[in-house]
Formats: structure tokens, sequence, C-alpha cells
């Protein structure tokens, strides 16, 4: 039996787990974000009083749902005065409609809906981000601006143009068609992997990680997987996301600079991540239709599952390579596969590759570029050429734990 | 919901197309009942700019904004929300060689 001390606690724990469902079902009955979020305060300001009360209710969501209605109503009816007549009935008449017969289906629906709706791509990409984490993720602007280092108005001034968007250009609240699906899915698969990138580095400044985003995005590929488990490339990006971040104690040392790939302590991977991540990149690779995500994983688990740098299996990164070259192309993909080609047939021939991109003008700005080149000039005892590539990568970064990795490179190679 | 799709384009580029591809869409957008109006517009060298200040009519030769890609047309549509808009728009020959911005009509209310 719960003691009333215990009801506070409890509504608590029903909010963080039943927000997400209880709004996005609110927004497709209101029709407008904005009066969805009030309605859902306002049902649990009311579950606050009235449940300690009268007890918990069987179904809280749908509870929650009902009682927000009702609160929408109430002030449509206070407007209505306020307002042109004509426009109120047609609203009235949807609020009133029967409640769904099957409430969790339609609550997983109405969260796919949510979810196409802020990743549109007629909104812009840092609107896109800045409503997802708000609508989706139940962060607060003041999160949001924190973990982007911007500032909350901002945010909060992209979150009501956005919103604004949606209203008046009138955005659907739909799951888009089947043949528009893919483009569509491709776009908010997009939005999780740039929070999750916005993790892992930021373009300039001191801080090469923040915790927060990355699960933010690990769980939005979580629900996403779990609301259309037949699309490859959900399992492709959330395996390639778990097992970036399996990596992430040993990606940074105490100092904060930065451990590449081949010298991190690999005892430091989180190994549950790693699992999960192995998982679902085969069950990825079994699904017809994957694409660049899944690809990207199934590199990530080659390197993941090798007990040392030197064990790994180079011969199947190449080839992984390969592929993710025909269907994806792109010079990053190409320098990717220059190391790994130099890692399975020795600097030189990554070298070759390369060169062949710097002379087709590709990622001439791109510091990792130069600081691969830099390495494989190292690898091969050619010192002076070593110099000039570190220090062209040097003019290329304001990362600083980057610039200090290449320094430290650099004065190793000056003082030999 | 109506929305406006603005036409751009570089002249001679669209002027490339086929006067046909051009009639055939707009015949089928019309048949569809998704067309309230179309036009093509005369090139931007027949463009006159007015401006009206404190009362006094300003005449300018040439468009109102100086751009590579010059205003060549419109269709007004009616649409169920945007995603039907902008599939409707994507079909326009000219969104092959320029763009098409759609607008959402404003409605103005009278007090």
């Amino acid at each position: 039996m719960k003691s009333v001390q215990d009801y506070p606690k409890t509504v608590e724990q029903i909010y963080r787990n039943e927000f997400r469902r209880v709004l996005a079902t609110l927004i497709r009955f209101l029709g407008d974000i904005d009066q969805a979020e009030e309605a859902l305060h306002d049902a649990f300001k009311i579950a606050l009083e009235q449940w300690p009360q009268q007890g918990i209710p069987d179904n809280p969501r749908a509870w929650l749902v009902s009682v927000g209605r009702f609160k929408a109503i109430d002030k449509f009816r206070r407007n209505a005065r306020f307002d042109s007549i004509d426009e109120i009935p047609a609203h009235l008449a949807t609020l009133i409609s029967p409640a769904d017969d099957n409430l969790d289906e339609s609550l997983e629906d109405d969260q796919l809906r949510l979810i196409f709706t802020c990743c549109h791509p007629s909104l812009s990409p840092e609107a896109q981000i800045a409503l997802t984490l708000r609508e989706i993720c139940g962060l607060s602007t003041e999160e949001i601006a924190h973990a982007f280092l911007i500032a909350p108005k901002t945010v909060a001034q992209r979150i009501v143009r956005a919103k604004a968007k949606i209203r008046d250009a009138r955005i659907p609240y739909e799951v888009p068609e089947l043949e528009h699906l893919s483009d569509r899915l491709d776009s908010v698969l997009k939005v999780i992997y740039l929070v999750f990138n916005e993790s892992y580095s930021t373009s300039s400044g001191i801080e090469l990680m923040r915790h927060d985003l990355s699960a933010e995005a690990i769980r939005l590929g979580r629900l996403l997987l779990e609301l259309m488990p037949s699309e490859p490339e959900i399992p492709g990006l959330l395996a390639l996301m778990l097992l970036q971040d399996s990596r992430r104690a040993a990606r940074i040392n105490a100092q904060g600079d930065l451990i590449l790939l081949d010298e991190q302590d690999r005892s430091l991977w989180n190994r549950d991540q790693v699992n999960e991540g192995v998982i679902l990149v085969k069950h990825a690779l079994g699904l017809s239709g994957f694409g660049a995500y899944t690809l990207q994983a199934a590199i990530a688990a080659v390197h993941a599952e090798a007990p040392s740098a030197g064990e790994t299996d180079w011969r199947e990164i190449v080839g992984l390579y390969n592929v993710l070259k025909q269907i994806y192309p792109s010079p990053i993909v190409e320098l990717n596969r220059a190391v790994a080609v130099a890692m399975r047939d020795g600097p030189a021939m990554g070298l070759e590759l390369i060169e062949a991109l710097i002379s087709q003008g590709q990622l001439v700005d791109y510091h990792f570029m130069y600081a691969a080149k830099a390495d494989f000039h190292r690898k091969l005892g050619q010192r002076n050429e070593a110099i000039e590539a570190y220090q062209h990568a040097l003019q290329l970064t304001q990362q600083e734990p980057e610039r200090r990795f290449l320094q430290k490179r650099l004065t190793e190679l000056q003082n030999q | 919901m109506k929305y406006l799709c603005l036409v751009y384009g570089v002249e001679s580029l669209l002027d490339a197309i086929p006067d046909n591809d051009c009639l055939d869409y707009d015949e089928r957008i019309r048949k569809s009942g998704h067309c309230l109006a179309s036009e093509a517009l005369q090139p931007v060298h027949t463009a006159t700019t007015i401006r009206v200040r404190e009362g006094k009519i300003s005449i300018t030769d040439g468009p109102f904004a100086e751009t590579k890609e010059q205003l060549a047309g419109f269709y007004l549509i009616e649409a169920r929300h945007l995603d039907e808009a902008i599939q409707l728009a994507a079909q326009i020959p000219p969104a092959q060689v320029g763009s098409i911005e759609v607008r959402p009509i404003h409605q103005f209310e009278k007090r």
C-alpha cells in the first residue's frame, strides 16, 4: 500500500514514463503543439491533486489524455466569446468525439507522427533538432541551449518559429505514405545522428564530449526501433551510435587529450554496448534495404570485436568500405577507406589514395586528412613531409584536444 | 488550404524546357482539381517596379530584386497540407532546372 507521501513521486514517475505519449496524442486531438503542451500540464496538475485522494486510475495514460482534452475544451469554450463563432464548432466536434477504442495502438502512431513532424525537411536542421529534443525527448529550452552551447533565447526562438511554421504552413501530423517513407525516415535518422554527433565533438571549444545528448540520441534510436521494427537503417544507426559510444571512456585520457582508436585501452570499452551493437548490426544486415548507417556500424563492429588494433580484420573493413563507397560515394568515405587500406597494405598505399584525393581538390579544408597524411609519412620515415602535414592539419582545426594531439606528434618529430 | 507555388529559375535554362511539358502538366493539375490559377510570366526585362512614397508614385525598370534566378510563373493550388503541396510542386517541370517556392496563403480577417 502506497503512503500519501509517495504519491508525488509516483505521479512524477508516471509523468516521466507517459508524457511523450500523452503529448503526442493530445497534439493530434488539438491540432496544435502549444495547446497540447498546456493541456498536458493541466492534466498532470489535476493528477497531482486528485490521485492522492482518489487513487491512481487503472489506465493513467488514457486518464491523462481524456482530462487534457476536457481541459482544452474548457479553454475553447471560455475563449469562444472572443473568437469568431464559426471556427469553434468544428474544432469542438473533433475534441468531443468519443475516445479511440484502441488507445494504446493509436498512441504509438501518434509518437511516430510527432517524430515525423518535428523532423520535417521543410524545417531548418537546427529547428528540427531543437524541436525533437523539446517535444520528443522532453528537454527544457535551457537544457538544449546548454548542450549546444548557444543562448536559451536562440533555442526558444527556433522552437517558436518552427511551431508557427508547422501551424501556418500546415505541416501534416501524419506518418508519411509508403512511397515517401524512406526519404522522410532519412531525415529523421539524420536528426538523431546530428544530436549524437553534437555530443561527440564540437566544432570549437574545449569540451570534446557531452554525455547527455548521446544518451538522448540513443534513446530516440530505441524509440524509433520500437515503433518501426522492420526498417533496417534504424537498428543500423542505433548500432553505430552504441558502438561509437562504447569507446567513450577510452577516447580521451585524464588530461582530456584525444586517444586514437589503435592506441585506446580496449578494456575500457563498454562491453554491454558493444554486444548490443553487434547484435543489432547483424540484425540490420539481415534485413533488405540496409544502407550507409548499417555499413558504418558493421565497420565499427569489426573494430569492436578485435582484441587489439593489430589483430583487426582490415580485409573485412576495406571490403565494407568498398560497398559503402558504392552506395554512398563521398570523399570522407574515400579518406576512411584510405586509412583502412594503409592498415591492410601499408602506409605507402594509403598515401597514394590520399594524394589522389588532394589532386582532385577534395577535403583540402579537413584537418583529419592532413593528420592521416602526416601519419603515413611518419610511418614511412619521411620526417619533413610529416612535419609539414601536421602543421597544415593544425591550421585547419580549432578543437583543443585535436590540436594538443597534433602538437604532441609534431613536437616528437621536431625533436628527433 | 491554399498555397502559392512561385516558379524561379535562370531564364535561359527555363527557356530550354519544351512548352509542351509545361502545357501537359498544367492540363493535368487543372483536371486534378488542385489548381486554382496558373500563369507563366513574360521575361524579366519586361518588368516594372512601382513604389508609392508620400503619395508619389516612383517607377523603375526591372524586377524588385536583382537575382540570378527570376520569377517566371506561378501556380495557386489547393492542397490538404504542406506534404501534398510539396508533391504537386515537385511535378512542375521547371523544378528540374530552377526552384519552386511554396508559400501558404494568408487569410486576412476583416474586422
